[in-house]
């Protein structure tokens, strides 16, 4: 049972990689977007620096989410343009596969994206990122899991809609406020060099949040994508 | 089906003659605030607004699982009217907290836990309308807006623990507490009356609206089956 889910996520998520690595339509312009969003920070914010270091853990999370958005919006909009989304429903077993597959693809480019923000944005904004490298990608990945649990489910459900790029921010920005917040109050307190002590509770609210949305989304998933 | 029946017209009548004593009772009846003055009368109306908005939340979440499961566009119906309405209270809300923040506060608008929360969630509820809006098929629709609504109850759950972390500035629910309430017999029954009025309110426009929905629902059909024919 478990192992025929896996093994159809696993299909799943490989088919979007494979489709990433001879299209390279995502992550090229993910990466590119999240440098982009990085250097425009700088101009309108002002040269200062310690204004700059102050909001700088809310810059990484908006430059993480933004590029995340991008990335979930092609998921689906991609196989609507390519008429791929009749195969996606014919394909055997749960959709929840789906969910998952998708799921993953998402995390794995954003990722990706912020592998490349982070040390850009330790340089950009002359922080050290090298030394709590551990616990920040800890926050960063529980944080892009979150967010793309419920960012998933709305990428299936807005592909379908007229104005589906508006809709998708505007539906995805005040449900995971907590992922925002947490995100940002934990790296505030790694950067500070406080570690993770401090902001345990943000901590359990993320996990509490990736759980629940894990467990949620693709529950309702399957009424997304009924035709 | 095209006149509202006799039991609406009633329920209607009974929520305008309450809110109109409600607010009598409550802005001319009852002596001013021993701080804030007269400023303070505006929570006859911010409150049960407010009440009544988390109310109409929990009726859309309600009725979108009962449509997800039963596939009955009546559950549809009241979803959708009962999310309107609940735009319209949040609004209600939000405003008068706004008018009663800048004389107590010194601002119109702050980041507080409560009044974030109220705002989340009704850029939420905003999103959710929207997403209607944008569904070119109606069943389509309904089934997104259900599970919008779905998702919707622990994100307002959780975002309530993140908010108060944040940070917290609005006074502590006078109401809901424990060891009871901590407000004057004076103050309180008035209160409660004004919240019960606006539940009246409520039900009133819920099932107006609903009826409102149904109708739509026969019209699109109607269109459908002459569609077909000619």
């Amino acid at each position: 049972m478990i192992a025929e889910l896996l093994r159809r996520t696993w299909a799943m998520t490989w088919k979007d990689v494979t489709v990433e690595l001879r299209a390279r339509e995502r992550v090229n312009a993910m990466l590119f977007f999240a440098a982009l969003v990085l250097f425009i920070f700088n101009f309108a914010l002002g040269p200062d620096r310690e204004t700059l270091r102050e909001v700088a853990p809310g810059l990484l999370w908006l430059a993480f989410l933004f590029t995340g958005m991008l990335g979930l919006a092609r998921s689906f909009q991609a196989e609507r343009e390519n008429e791929c989304f009749e195969e996606l429903l014919l394909t055997p077993g749960d959709r929840e596969s789906i969910y998952y597959g998708k799921l993953a693809g998402t995390v794995l480019f954003m990722v990706m994206a912020e592998a490349l923000i982070l040390p850009l944005f330790g340089l950009l904004y002359n922080l050290d990122i090298w030394g709590h490298l551990p616990s920040l990608a800890l926050v960063a990945f529980l944080g892009t899991l979150g967010f793309s649990a419920v960012g998933t489910l709305l990428a299936a459900m807005t592909a379908h809609l007229r104005a589906r790029e508006v809709m998708l921010p505007l539906l995805l920005l005040p449900l995971t406020v907590p992922v925002l917040l947490g995100s940002v109050r934990a790296t505030q307190a790694i950067l500070a060099g406080e570690g993770l002590a401090g902001v345990s509770h943000w901590l359990k609210l993320l996990i509490g949040f990736d759980a629940i949305f894990l467990v949620v989304s693709p529950l309702v998933f399957e009424f997304v994508l009924e035709e | 089906m095209a006149r509202p029946p006799l039991a609406a017209k009633l329920l209607g009548s009974a929520a305008l003659l309450m809110v109109a004593a409600g607010l009598f009772w409550g802005l001319r009846l009852v002596p001013p605030d021993a701080f804030q003055g007269d400023v303070q009368r505006i929570m006859y109306l911010h409150v049960p607004s407010v009440s009544a908005a988390y109310l109409a939340v929990l009726v859309t979440f309600c009725t979108s699982v009962l449509y997800l499961w039963k596939r009955d566009l009546r559950f549809d119906a009241v979803a959708v009217s009962s999310a309107e309405i609940a735009v319209v209270f949040f609004g209600i809300t939000l405003a008068t907290g706004a008018i009663w923040g800048k004389p107590t506060w010194g601002v119109w608008w702050t980041w507080d836990a409560r009044l974030t929360l109220t705002a989340i969630v009704f850029t939420m509820y905003v999103g959710y309308l929207m997403l209607r809006a944008f569904a070119e098929d109606p069943r389509a629709g309904a089934r997104y807006g259900a599970v919008l609504a779905i998702l919707g109850l622990p994100a307002i759950i959780l975002n309530h623990f993140a908010v108060q972390w944040w940070r917290t500035l609005h006074q502590p629910s006078s109401l809901l507490r424990a060891g009871g309430p901590s407000v004057a017999p004076v103050i309180l029954w008035p209160l409660v009356f004004n919240i019960v009025a606006m539940v009246v309110l409520y039900s009133y426009l819920l099932v107006e609206r609903a009826r409102l929905e149904r109708i739509r629902h026969r019209a699109a059909d109607a269109r459908l089956k002459r569609g077909r024919r000619g």
